[in-house]
C-alpha cells in the first residue's frame, strides 16, 4: 500500500494567483474567438477560422498548465511526459487517418477520363 | 452443397427480447456433444466443490481476494481455460480442411465453420494471450519493485472478473443463439445490421466492450503502480527489465484500447440504432473502420510480445549467471518499438487502394520496427555468449523462441514490401506468418513464464520430464502445423475456406492437421506436468530462490506472504537481489506494522451484473439491461461509502508468519 505521508507529494496545486492568471488568459482566449464572430469583424473567412482554431489550441495549454498543472515540476515531471505521449499519439492518429482515408478517397474513385466517358454516355443516350 | 442454414425468425417479445427456444441449438449433433461434455464435466466439478466444502474458501480465498498475486493466478487460470476452447476451435478447423478436397463438403457447414474461425481469433487474442500476459505482469511486476500490492487493489479485481464476464459472454454464445461469422476483426459492411442479423456479432460486441474495461483499467492499475510504488532508491534505470515491458505495455494498452472501445461502440450505433457510420450508403464508410480497428490492432500485437521480451530477457539474464547484456539498449528499444508500433497499422491494408505513395510510407516504417526487434534478439545472445547456460525449462522455451521467432519476423518483413503483399495478402502466408510470431513469440514466451515463476508461486518445481514433453510438442507441432502453410499461402491459397476443389493441396493440409495433433501432446503434457508436479510437490520443493536468480521477486519467500516483503528493501543498483546475495544480505527482526488492503466482493458483483447487461443487450431484452445497469451503477456508487477498507498487519504477526514461512 502506498505510504499515506507521500500522498500529497504531487507537486503544487496551484497558488490563487496562477489560478488567477489562468482564469484571466481562458476568459480572453474565449471572448477574442467569440467576439471575432458576433462582433462581423471583416476578415477572410480561411483567417476567421485560422484564427479561432489557433486560440483554441492555445487555451487547452492553459488549461493544462494552469489547471491540470502539467509541467516539469509536477509528479516528477510524468505529467508533462504523459501529455506530450498523447499528443504525439493523437497528432500520429488523426493526421495518419486523415492522410490514409483522403488518399483512398482519391484512389478509389472514378478517373477524370471515365466521368467524361459517362458522361457522354449519358448524353448520347 | 450443405443445406442452406436457417436462422430462426427475427421476433421480439417484451419478456425475452429477440430470444425463443429456436436459437437453442439442439440440432446441431455437434453443439450437443460439447454441451453434453461440458456440462457432465462442470456438474462432477460442482459435486467434488461440493463434496470437499471448497465453496466457501474458493470464494473467501480468491473470488473476492485483491491480492495481486492470486488474481495473477487467476488470470493464467483463465488464460489455460480459454486455450483449450481456442485450440478445440483450431482442432476443429484443421480437421475440416485436411477433409474438404475436390467436391468433399468436410463436416462443417460454412455457417459454423465461419463461427469457428471468428471464435478461434476473438479467444486466442482476447481471453487467452491478454490473460496470460496480464497475469503476469500482475503477479510478477509488483516483487520485481518491492511493492506490497498494485496502486489500486480493489480496482485489478474488478478488472479481472470484467474480462472473465467477456470471456463468459463468448462461451454463452455457443450454447444459446450463436456467435459472429465475420472474422476475429469484424470488418463491415459484412458485420452491419444489414450482412449479419441474428445474435452473434452482438454477442462479440458486447464481449469486448466489457472484457475491453477490464483491459483498460488494469493498465491505468499497473502504470500508476510503477511510477508511483517502486522500492525506496529504485530510479528508472534501476528497474527491472521486465518491469520496464511492464510499464511500456500498458502506456500502450492505455493508448490504443480506447481506439478499439470508441470504434466497436460506433459499430453497435450502426447495428442497434441505425447510424451510418460503416455502412455503404447514406455517407458511411466501411474504410474507415478498417483504418480505426488497425490502429488499435498493431499496437494491440505488441502489447501480446512486449511483456514476453521482458519474460526472455529476465530468463537468459538468471540462466546465463550474467547481467543482461545491453540493457539500455533494451529499454530504448522498447521505447522505440512504443511509438512506432503506432506508425505502421496500414500495413494491414496495403491492398484496400491507397497510392503508392502511402503503401511505401508505411511499408519502411514496417521494415524500420524490425530493426529494435533485432537489437533485442542480439542483446539475448550476447547475454547467453559466454556465459554459464544452464538448460532448465525456462531456457527450452526461450531457445525455441529465439529460433521460430526470427523465422516469423523475416516472413514478416517479407510482407511488409507492399508488391509482395499484393501476392501474398489474404493467404495462408499471412496465417503463418502471425502464428509463427505469436506461438513462437507469444505462447513459448508464457510457457517460460510459466515454468520460470511457477516455482516462485508455489514453492516447488514444474516436474521435468512432463515439462519437456510440452516443449518437444509445441515445437515440433509448431513447425509441422505451419510450414505446410507457407507453401499453401505461396501456392496461393485464400484463407477462411471452407472447402477447396484443387486435390493437389490436400496433403500440405493433412500434415497441417497432424500438426495440430502434435500440439493437443505438448498442451495435454502442460496439464499433465501441473498434475504430476502437484502431486510431487515434496520431491520437487525448492528453496526461495532455485534459480539462483538475479532480481528482487526472489528476494522474499516461495511462496510469499501476502504482504510479500516483510520490510522495504533499499535499492541501490539494477540486479539488487544479486547484489544483496553478493553482500549477505538477512532480513531483520525489527518488523514495523504492513498497511494492507482489505478484500471485497464489489468487482464480482460489478461484473455478474455486466454479464447480465451484456446478455441483455445481446438478446434486446431491455428490462434485464436496464436493471443489470442500474445495479453495476448503484453497487459502484455503495463501494465508494465503504471506508473500511484497510488493515494493518502487526510486527508480531509479521514475525510468527516470516519464522513459520522459513522453516517449511
Amino acid at each position: 500500500m502506498s505510504d499515506h505521508s507521500h500522498a500529497h507529494s504531487g507537486g503544487s496545486h496551484g497558488t490563487l494567483g496562477s489560478l488567477m492568471i489562468g482564469f484571466a488568459m481562458a476568459a480572453i482566449l474565449t471572448i477574442l474567438p467569440f467576439g471575432l464572430v458576433m462582433g462581423e469583424v471583416d476578415l477572410p473567412r480561411n483567417l476567421t477560422i485560422g484564427l479561432i482554431m489557433g486560440m483554441g489550441a492555445v487555451q487547452i495549454v492553459v488549461h493544462l498548465v494552469y489547471f491540470l498543472h502539467v509541467g516539469k515540476s509536477s509528479e516528477q515531471g510524468w505529467t508533462l511526459v504523459a501529455t506530450l505521449f498523447s499528443v504525439i499519439i493523437l497528432v500520429i492518429v488523426l493526421a495518419g487517418s486523415l492522410w490514409v482515408m483522403h488518399n483512398m478517397n482519391e484512389n478509389m474513385m472514378p478517373m477524370p477520363d471515365m466521368e467524361q466517358m459517362m458522361n457522354l454516355q449519358s448524353q448520347q443516350g | 452443397m450443405a443445406t442452406e442454414h436457417l436462422q430462426p425468425q427475427e421476433t421480439w417479445s417484451p419478456i425475452f427480447g429477440r430470444l425463443t427456444l429456436d436459437w437453442i441449438p439442439y440440432h446441431e449433433p455437434i453443439l450437443i456433444g460439447t454441451f453434453l461434455g461440458v456440462a457432465f464435466a462442470g456438474l462432477i466439478v460442482l459435486a467434488l466443490m461440493t463434496r470437499f466444502r471448497l465453496w466457501l474458501p474458493l470464494w473467501r480465498n480468491w473470488v473476492i481476494s485483491v491480492d495481486h498475486k492470486k488474481i495473477g493466478i487467476m488470470y493464467m487460470v483463465l488464460g489455460f481455460v480459454m486455450m483449450v476452447r481456442g485450440f478445440a476451435d483450431a482442432l476443429m478447423m484443421r480437421l475440416q480442411q485436411a477433409l474438404a478436397a475436390g467436391g468433399a463438403e468436410g463436416y462443417l457447414p460454412p455457417h459454423h465453420y465461419d463461427q469457428v474461425f471468428t471464435a478461434h481469433g476473438v479467444i486466442m487474442i482476447f481471453f487467452v494471450a491478454m490473460p496470460f500476459v496480464t497475469g503476469i505482469m500482475n503477479y510478477v511486476m509488483p516483487t520485481q519493485i518491492g511493492a506490497r500490492d498494485v496502486a489500486f487493489p480493489f480496482l485489478n479485481n474488478f478488472s479481472f472478473w470484467m474480462t472473465v464476464a467477456g470471456a463468459l459472454l463468448v462461451n454463452l454464445s455457443l450454447f444459446i443463439g450463436e456467435f459472429a461469422r465475420v472474422g476475429w476483426l469484424a470488418f463491415p459492411p459484412l458485420s452491419g445490421a444489414a450482412y449479419s442479423t441474428g445474435p452473434g456479432m452482438d454477442y462479440y460486441l458486447w464481449a469486448l466492450q466489457i472484457a475491453g474495461v477490464g483491459t483498460t483499467l488494469s493498465g491505468i492499475n499497473l502504470i500508476a503502480t510503477i511510477l508511483k510504488m517502486r522500492a525506496p532508491g529504485m530510479k528508472m534505470m534501476m528497474m527491472p527489465i521486465f518491469t520496464w515491458t511492464s510499464l511500456i505495455t500498458n502506456v500502450l494498452i492505455v493508448a490504443a484500447f480506447p481506439v478499439l472501445t470508441a470504434t466497436l461502440a460506433l459499430l453497435t450505433l450502426d447495428r442497434y440504432l441505425g447510424f451510418h457510420f460503416f455502412t455503404n450508403d447514406f455517407g458511411g464508410n466501411a474504410m474507415m473502420y478498417i483504418n480505426l480497428i488497425w490502429i488499435w490492432g498493431h499496437p494491440e500485437v505488441y502489447i501480446l510480445i512486449i511483456p514476453i521480451f521482458g519474460v526472455f530477457s529476465e530468463v537468459v539474464a538468471t540462466f546465463s549467471r550474467k547481467p543482461l547484456f545491453g540493457y539500455t539498449t533494451m529499454v530504448w528499444a522498447t521505447a522505440c518499438i512504443m511509438v512506432l508500433s503506432f506508425v505502421v497499422w496500414l500495413h494491414h491494408f496495403f491492398t484496400m487502394g491507397s497510392g503508392a505513395n502511402v503503401n511505401t510510407f508505411f511499408g519502411i516504417t514496417t521494415m524500420i520496427i524490425a530493426v529494435p526487434t533485432g537489437v533485442k534478439i542480439f542483446n539475448w545472445l550476447f547475454t547467453m555468449y559466454r556465459g554459464k547456460v544452464r538448460l532448465e525449462l525456462p531456457m527450452y522455451w526461450t531457445i525455441g523462441f529465439l529460433v521460430t521467432f526470427t523465422i516469423g519476423g523475416m516472413t514478416g518483413v517479407l510482407l511488409a514490401v507492399p508488391p509482395v503483399d499484393f501476392q501474398l495478402h489474404n493467404t495462408l502466408f499471412l496465417i503463418a506468418h502471425f502464428h509463427n510470431v505469436i506461438i513462437g513469440g507469444v505462447v513459448f514466451g508464457v510457457y517460460a513464464a510459466v515454468t520460470y515463476w511457477w516455482p516462485k508461486a508455489f514453492g516447488f518445481k514444474l516436474d521435468d520430464r512432463w515439462g519437456k514433453r510440452a516443449f518437444w510438442g509445441w515445437f515440433v507441432g509448431f513447425y509441422l502445423a505451419f510450414m505446410p502453410l507457407y507453401a499453401l499461402g505461396l501456392m496461393g491459397v485464400t484463407r477462411r475456406m471452407n472447402s477447396y476443389a484443387d486435390m493437389g493441396w490436400q496433403p500440405y493440409f493433412i500434415v497441417a492437421a497432424l500438426g495440430a495433433v502434435v500440439i493437443l501432446f505438448g498442451i495435454l503434457s502442460t496439464f499433465m506436468c501441473f498434475y504430476v508436479s502437484i502431486r510431487d510437490r515434496k520431491r520437487l520443493a525448492c528453496g526461495g530462490d532455485p534459480w539462483d536468480a538475479r532480481t528482487l521477486e526472489w528476494a522474499n519467500q516461495s511462496p510469499p506472504q501476502k504482504y510479500n516483503f516483510p520490510q522495504d528493501i533499499l535499492v541501490t543498483g539494477r540486479d539488487m537481489f544479486w547484489k544483496m546475495k553478493e553482500e549477505g544480505f538477512t532480513w531483520s527482526t525489527d518488523y514495523q506494522p504492513i498497511h494492507m488492503p482489505k478484500d471485497t466482493a464489489t468487482g464480482v458483483l460489478i461484473s455478474a451484473f455486466a454479464l447480465g447487461f451484456g446478455f441483455a443487450m445481446v438478446w434486446y431484452i431491455w428490462w434485464l439491461a436496464i436493471l443489470c445497469f442500474v445495479a453495476m451503477l448503484a453497487i459502484g456508487i455503495a463501494h465508494t461509502f465503504n471506508y473500511n477498507r484497510d488493515y494493518y498487519i502487526q510486527p508480531d504477526e509479521v514475525a510468527a508468519t516470516e519464522a513459520k514461512g522459513a522453516s517449511a
